[in-house]
């Protein structure tokens, strides 16, 4: 069974949302994600500054078995990445929900975290697959 | 739920991934595909092979048939215990598959591809009319592949003394009938190590042994990013039915003496191996992508000469960077990927990355 911490949302698509105290989101890859792709051996993340819609391509991670596209759940801007992931794209293994997280964005439509699914909701979704 | 080895439950216990391979449930890997490589290319693995088929060939015409079957020839195999790599072509000069071939005190012993069993077996029984051979599979045998630079030590660890002298005296491609088992340095990953054909039903005292001896379990993930660093074909992607030996870097692997020697195939891998040398047949050579990025079987290539593609691609765990196997036109100088839409330039390769556990292509 994969971890699915109950203080997260979570796209379809597999990505989580972490909503700080300023009301920014953090995203990063579920560990059922991480867990499917096998070792991530590269990691391209955007650029700070960059203004994203929900659901648009913004990072790419290729693992050993395949390159996949990692989406923005929410509109907004981009104002940070994790560059450790850069050397040591691994981390994504290893801590999906905490070290391994990919990029924070300020929220401009929070209506859209409704969209998201709490972690039952994703649960479901992932033995539904 | 798929067919499954006599290791099943031992996997599981391992903490195996399990994936259908070809009808088998298998093991993906055991956590870390990387940690399992690097524990092949620096210690030493173990792999459980039991899916793949082994097909014993006996009877007073069994060196004339395996002459007439294979491409490269039995008859190089001069002593018990000796192996030989081969394809097996069909009357196009495709490659029906690919094998080991080892000669045994009564006949040879086979080893063919899992997902190829009942097409080889057909075909081996179509082209047996007019010999004196008896062909028997022997599915009750399992097969564990113990590779790395500690492998034949830690193997040694776990065998009964009397048999410890006759493993060590094997040289590469040589093997041993001891008892029951059938035990030979040949395999699938550029290191050194064995691969052991025993009865099934003694698997798991073998395997629990190894395990306490420090060897770690390895799965078919790990055993596809070592075949690659070492340049080794995988069937059904590098090669297949409609695939020409010779547009497969197994040139080397066809004994084209005796020039009196028919074997199946024989006349088109000829006009192949002269269409090749017209620059009219493609070739299967090494890439090397040294910046970010990963290369994939199905990507398409362009070269200076034309277009081609990647049959096996991968990050290759040794050297931190990908590489890949992909069919190009001959003298191509140089050549680009087509990477999810950006034509990314690469560097052309002899297709051999890594033998033990170093870098060997320039």
């Amino acid at each position: 069974m994969s971890n699915i911490p109950d203080d997260l949302k979570y796209a379809s698509s597999h990505e989580w949302v972490r909503i700080d105290e300023e009301g920014n989101a953090t995203v990063g890859i579920s560990d059922h994600a991480q867990d499917a792709l096998g070792d991530i051996v590269f990691v391209e993340l955007p650029e700070v500054g960059t203004t994203v819609n929900a659901r648009e391509e913004v990072a790419v991670v290729e693992s050993v078995k395949a390159a996949s596209d990692i989406y923005s759940p929410v509109s907004g801007e981009v104002i940070a990445v994790n560059e450790a992931l850069v050397d040591a794209p691994e981390t994504v293994n290893s801590g999906p929900y905490d070290d391994g997280w990919f990029f924070k964005i300020a929220i401009s439509d929070e209506a859209e975290l409704a969209d998201l699914m709490d972690a039952e909701a994703y649960s479901d979704h992932i033995e539904n697959e | 739920m798929g067919e499954r080895t006599a290791l099943y439950q031992q996997h599981l216990d391992a903490g195996a991934k399990m994936v259908d391979f070809a009808g088998w449930d298998m093991p993906i890997n055991y956590g870390s595909q990387i940690e399992e490589h690097q524990q092949v290319r620096t210690a030493a693995g173990v792999f459980d092979v039991s899916h793949m088929t082994v097909i014993d060939v006996s009877g007073d015409d069994a060196t004339n048939y395996l002459r007439y079957l294979l491409a490269n020839d039995v008859a190089k195999l001069d002593a018990s215990g000796r192996a030989l790599y081969s394809a097996m072509l069909n009357n196009d000069g495709g490659v029906v598959d690919d094998l080991i071939v080892y000669r045994l005190d009564n006949g040879y012993r086979l080893v063919v591809n899992c997902a190829t069993r009942m097409k080889d077996l057909k075909w081996m029984a179509e082209q047996a009319r007019g010999f004196a051979v008896a062909i028997e599979e022997r599915p009750r045998l399992a097969i564990l592949a113990v590779h790395g630079p500690q492998a034949i030590e830690k193997f040694c660890a776990t065998l009964e003394s009397d048999k410890i002298a006759a493993v060590q005296a094997l040289g590469n491609f040589r093997g041993v009938e001891l008892g029951d088992w059938f035990v030979a340095r040949t395999g699938y990953t550029g290191e050194k190590g064995i691969e052991v054909i025993f009865p099934q039903e003694q698997a798991a005292a073998l395997w629990d042994k190894l395990l306490a001896e420090g060897v770690k379990p390895v799965g078919l993930g790990a055993r596809d990013t070592l075949r690659l660093e070492a340049g080794m074909n995988l069937y059904g992607q590098d090669m297949d039915d409609a695939t020409s030996p010779i547009a497969a870097n197994m040139s080397q692997t066809i004994a084209w003496e005796p020039q009196d020697r028919q074997f199946v195939g024989r006349e088109m891998v000829e006009i192949h191996r002269k269409l090749q040398a017209d620059g009219m047949l493609p070739e299967l050579t090494g890439l090397v992508l040294e910046e970010r990025g990963v290369l994939r079987h199905g990507q398409k290539v362009i070269t200076d000469k034309g277009e081609g593609v990647i049959t096996s691609g991968s990050f290759s765990p040794t050297l931190k960077h990908s590489i890949a196997l992909a069919r190009i036109p001959v003298k191509s100088e140089s050549c680009q990927v087509d990477m999810r839409g950006s034509l990314i330039p690469v560097r052309i390769v002899k297709p051999n990355f890594v033998r033990f556990g170093k870098k060997v292509f320039e």
